[in-house]
């Protein structure tokens, strides 16, 4: 492979791939971790304000309740008729009982928990004021401590995954701030797509539950390949010009074609759930799962870029070895630019102590320098 | 060429690959099933989630859920209804689910803790235990002994010709007054004429012919209003009995246990104020009777659970007057145990309320799954468009991947569906839709590597390999954190989370499979041809897009072409 005809490396066409991957186009994700650290910091305070403040649009599930759903061809008095018609049925204290319209052809009856005999009666209530068989008037009832055991349960499975993913990422890995970095990157996703359905006040629901928990995995599915990238070039880091965070930010830049497809390809077949269950069928579990899917993916994919990456390296670069490292490679470079020996003027730039972006020269095949080194 | 590794063949790896799946195909055809079993928010349906209540809020034990969900199992099955399931769910849910019912009257068959009655026995005969295929059914987890055996006492000589189990007035130790329900006085009536109605009720000639006829294991009619005729549990003995005299509701308290001075364990059971005034009336009657219609049964849901007779030769525990009575006979503990449950709780070891009710019509199942599938198909045609687009000639290696993933989940979800009743519900559509987007994804994370190898200068054959060798472990490690969260999703959750956890779980292992074994064997074919081969336009691996030469691409290859020129 050393016989490779040494042609000009930058044909003219080269995609924006291309650029990324070889540093041409290099992002500082590492290097400005601040910014968004701070940017991170100021949406967890948004989200937790928010949850705390307008707190979180729970469903019947959660409270306890009935749902009603019947079919009924909607015009501009079929909310209140349904309504006086539920709220006289006979059960008392019925005032509470929501009614909305759902699409053109759907009315949707929400009132408090309702015994069997007390469902009966609305359920056939409904029936005769939408002029619809009793049995097409489906129904959902839940106990008010059924969404106390969905919670538990719900809370059991994060902590158990959580434990389990560390494991995991840790045995893969073999390094416990990579399972770290994972863990609180996830946590960020988890923390900001509650705040958005408080803020917006989405309804939650058990399906919202199941796309929350699954955020889980795809939080971590993103940042699993990222880091696997960052492993590949910070492996054997000694023998190299280059420090752990330039590798790590090198990586995130090779990835970040790869993080956009992967997200955009995630994203598409939820956006069809989220038309599907929104405008087709009006609402339901469809809807609620791709809507936490989508805001989760797209928080996920941003905190594996800017948040569990610069967390990595920058715990990284606090070990001794690591730090011992950067430290030879900066002073290499400083001398380097005061004696101005044969150096190129792009090495020159990246001179200061800040950690920024890789050298040019360093960028091409990691492979032929310590091959080079090792033959003097 | 650079893989120094043994490989098969590409193309005996797609060949093997491709006959599996036209395998299960087959096994389809088979089996004559066709489409995946539908849950019934696709169909239509009623699913109700029963919570087990504990005192203590503590979850009960594993056997008394499984007793109670077999006691709800045969009154479902009662109601005549095809494909009903019943299912326990985590550590105190028990999860029916019915398709095509009226909702209610299965909310009130399955949620009623108590179908338990007091008749009087009018006659009783011993039967063979093996006439007619009967199975014991119901309370499958009890004990070896349950209950006193007719067999037992018949053994036990002539002074007693009557099954084993006596009922005689309880020890007033116990708590006189265990807090009595308040009944009004028309309640009270209204159970003293039923107790009367029951003693004065006199077999027809068709009540005679029934019980005549009668073999164990048919099905009976209980109604609290009408005669029965039925057996015991066992199927040993069938019995002739009264209109129901006191229903099982009436008793307040019942426990088992061993006696002071005593060796045998009794149940002792309590009444409320009108279950003790009636007892004392029941009772009196009974003691005025003749072996065999000086016996009550205990009936639970159609079938005689114990008939303990009233021992008038002990003279003061006849009739009954205190509201306390205690069981006797060949009990053990773990018998007792059970009788004193179902005394308390009716037919159900545990009491039950319903968490949660959903019904759906069969039109609203059947526009849900229209439009999980338009929603699916929607996403397919979008990601795929997006491949095309992004990856030009690879985009179709993605999209026959998304294709053979598509008929191995559809295969898997029908085949599955036979052999271990797994049901795809609008959850389990959700998960597969959401599995698009990971599938196609671990094809990115190979053809973003072929690529990234292709540009540290290697050419394409080898970066085909070495591509594969890099991404193969991020693929099955990010495959592994998604099935991890399926597995821990489906182990932990509440019925519907179930469905979406195990479509995204079986997609995922899918996934990992095609990856395997269509994905990187075609690339590798693919590989060898002229178009991709060589990178031409429109192959998705030009390598102008990836800032190469045509000579790097090539390799040596194009080198020996150009020497040889």
């Amino acid at each position: 492979m050393a016989e490779l005809p040494e042609t000009p490396r930058t044909p003219a066409r080269t995609g924006f791939a291309h650029a990324l991957y070889t540093g041409a186009i290099s992002y500082s994700f590492v290097g400005r971790r601040k910014v968004w650290y701070i940017l991170s910091a100021v949406m967890i305070l948004i989200s937790v304000g928010g949850l705390l403040v307008r707190g979180l649009n729970l469903g019947i599930d959660f409270r306890g309740g009935v749902a009603f759903n019947a079919p009924v061809a909607v015009n501009s008095s079929t909310i209140d008729t349904v309504r006086q018609a539920v709220v006289s049925s006979g059960p008392g204290d019925l005032d509470g009982t929501e009614v909305v319209t759902v699409g053109t052809g759907h009315v949707r009856v929400q009132t408090r928990p309702l015994s069997p005999s007390e469902t009966t009666t609305v359920r056939q209530a409904i029936a005769r004021v939408t002029g619809a068989q009793a049995d097409a008037v489906t129904y959902t009832n839940v106990g008010s401590q059924w969404g106390r055991q969905i919670t538990q349960k719900g809370l059991q499975a994060l902590a158990v995954f959580l434990a389990l993913v560390m494991i995991l990422i840790w045995v893969y890995f073999r390094d416990w701030r990579m399972s770290v970095s994972a863990i609180v990157a996830m946590l960020h996703d988890i923390v900001i797509t509650v705040g958005v359905y408080a803020l917006v006040g989405f309804t939650v629901t058990p399906s919202t539950l199941i796309g929350v928990l699954t955020i889980l995995g795809y939080s971590l599915y993103d940042t699993v390949v990222v880091f696997d990238k960052v492993r590949e070039n910070t492996a054997g880091l000694a023998g190299t010009d280059v420090t752990y965070s330039e590798g790590a930010n090198r990586a995130v830049n090779q990835v970040l074609v790869r993080s956009i497809n992967t997200t955009i390809i995630g994203v598409l077949p939820v956006a069809a759930l989220l038309f599907g269950g929104a405008f087709l069928l009006g609402s339901g579990p469809l809807e609620d799962l791709g809507l936490a899917l989508f805001v989760g993916m797209i928080i996920g994919a941003y905190s594996s870029i800017f948040i569990a990456t610069p967390l990595l390296a920058q715990m990284r670069e606090r070990e001794p070895e690591v730090r011992k490292h950067t430290e030879a490679v900066l002073r290499r470079r400083e001398r380097a630019a005061e004696e101005g020996l044969r150096v190129s003027a792009e090495t020159v730039a990246t001179g200061s102590t800040e950690l920024t972006d890789l050298p040019a020269t360093i960028r091409s095949q990691p492979v032929r320098n310590s091959r080079s080194a090792r033959q003097k | 060429m650079a893989s120094t590794q043994h490989k098969p063949h590409p193309g005996r790896t797609l060949i093997i690959f491709l006959v599996v799946i036209a395998a299960m195909y087959g096994l389809m055809a088979f089996t004559h099933s066709w489409s995946p079993r539908l849950g019934l928010d696709l169909k239509g349906g009623t699913t109700i989630t029963l919570t087990a209540q504990t005192t203590d809020g503590k979850a009960p034990s594993a056997a008394n859920l499984e007793q109670a969900r077999n006691i709800i199992q045969q009154r479902v099955n009662s109601m005549g209804v095809g494909e009903s399931s019943v299912k326990t769910s985590g550590d105190r849910n028990i999860v029916v689910s019915a398709p095509n019912v009226n909702s209610d009257r299965l909310l009130q068959m399955v949620g009623q803790t108590a179908q338990l009655g007091f008749r009087f026995v009018y006659a009783e005969a011993a039967v063979q235990a093996a006439a007619g295929p009967y199975t014991p059914t119901g309370l499958p987890s009890a004990p070896a002994t349950p209950t006193p055996t007719p067999s037992a006492s018949a053994s036990a000589g002539a002074a007693s010709a009557s099954p084993g189990a006596s009922a005689s007035a309880g020890a007033a130790s116990a708590s006189p007054s265990a807090t009595p329900t308040s009944y009004s006085d028309k309640d009270a009536k209204a159970q003293a004429a039923q107790v009367k109605a029951a003693q004065q009720w006199q077999p027809s000639t068709a009540d005679q012919q029934a019980f005549t006829d009668y073999k164990c294991g048919q099905s009976v009619k209980a109604q609290d209003q009408n005669a029965l005729v039925t057996c015991n549990r066992e199927g040993t003995m069938k019995f002739l009995l009264s209109p129901v005299a006191l229903p099982g509701t009436l008793v307040t308290k019942a426990t088992s246990g061993i006696p002071q001075g005593n060796v045998a364990y009794v149940v002792n059971l309590t009444f409320n104020s009108i279950g003790a005034t009636s007892f004392g009336t029941a009772t009196t009657f009974l003691c005025s009777q003749q072996s065999p219609q000086n016996q009550f049964a205990v009936v639970l849901d159609g079938k005689v659970i114990s008939n303990p007779q009233l021992d008038g030769t002990k003279g003061s525990s006849c009739p009954i007057t205190t509201g306390q009575a205690e069981i006797s006979g060949n009990f053990t503990q773990s018998s007792a145990e059970e009788l004193a449950n179902i005394l308390k709780y009716g037919a159900l070891p545990l009491s039950f309320t319903a968490s949660s009710v959903d019904t759906v019509s069969p039109t609203l199942g059947g526009e849900q799954l229209r439009v999980g599938l338009i929603a699916g198909l929607i996403g397919l045609v979008l990601v795929a468009g997006y491949c095309i687009l992004y990856y030009r000639g690879l985009g179709l290696v993605v999209i026959s991947s998304l294709v053979i993933a598509g008929a191995f989940s559809y295969a898997a979800m029908v085949l599955l569906g036979e052999a271990m009743g797994f049901t795809l519900s609008l959850a389990g559509i959700a998960g597969a839709i959401v599995a698009i987007g990971i599938t196609a994804d671990s094809f990115i994370i190979y053809f973003e590597r072929i690529r990234d190898e292709i540009r540290e200068g290697r050419t394409l054959r080898t970066s085909l390999q070495t591509g594969w060798r890099k991404a193969r472990g991020t693929i099955a490690m990010a495959d592994g954190v998604q099935l991890l969260s399926a597995v821990i999703l489906f182990i932990l959750s509440v019925d519907q989370v179930r469905g979406f956890a195990f479509t995204l779980g079986l997609t995922t292992v899918i996934d990992l499979l095609i990856c395997f074994f269509f994905t990187h064997p075609i690339v590798l074919l693919l590989g060898g041809t002229r178009f991709w081969g060589t990178g031409r336009t429109g192959s998705g691996l030009e390598p102008q897009h990836m800032g190469v030469t045509e000579a790097q691409l090539l390799g040596r290859r194009a080198h020996h072409v150009r020497e040889e020129a």
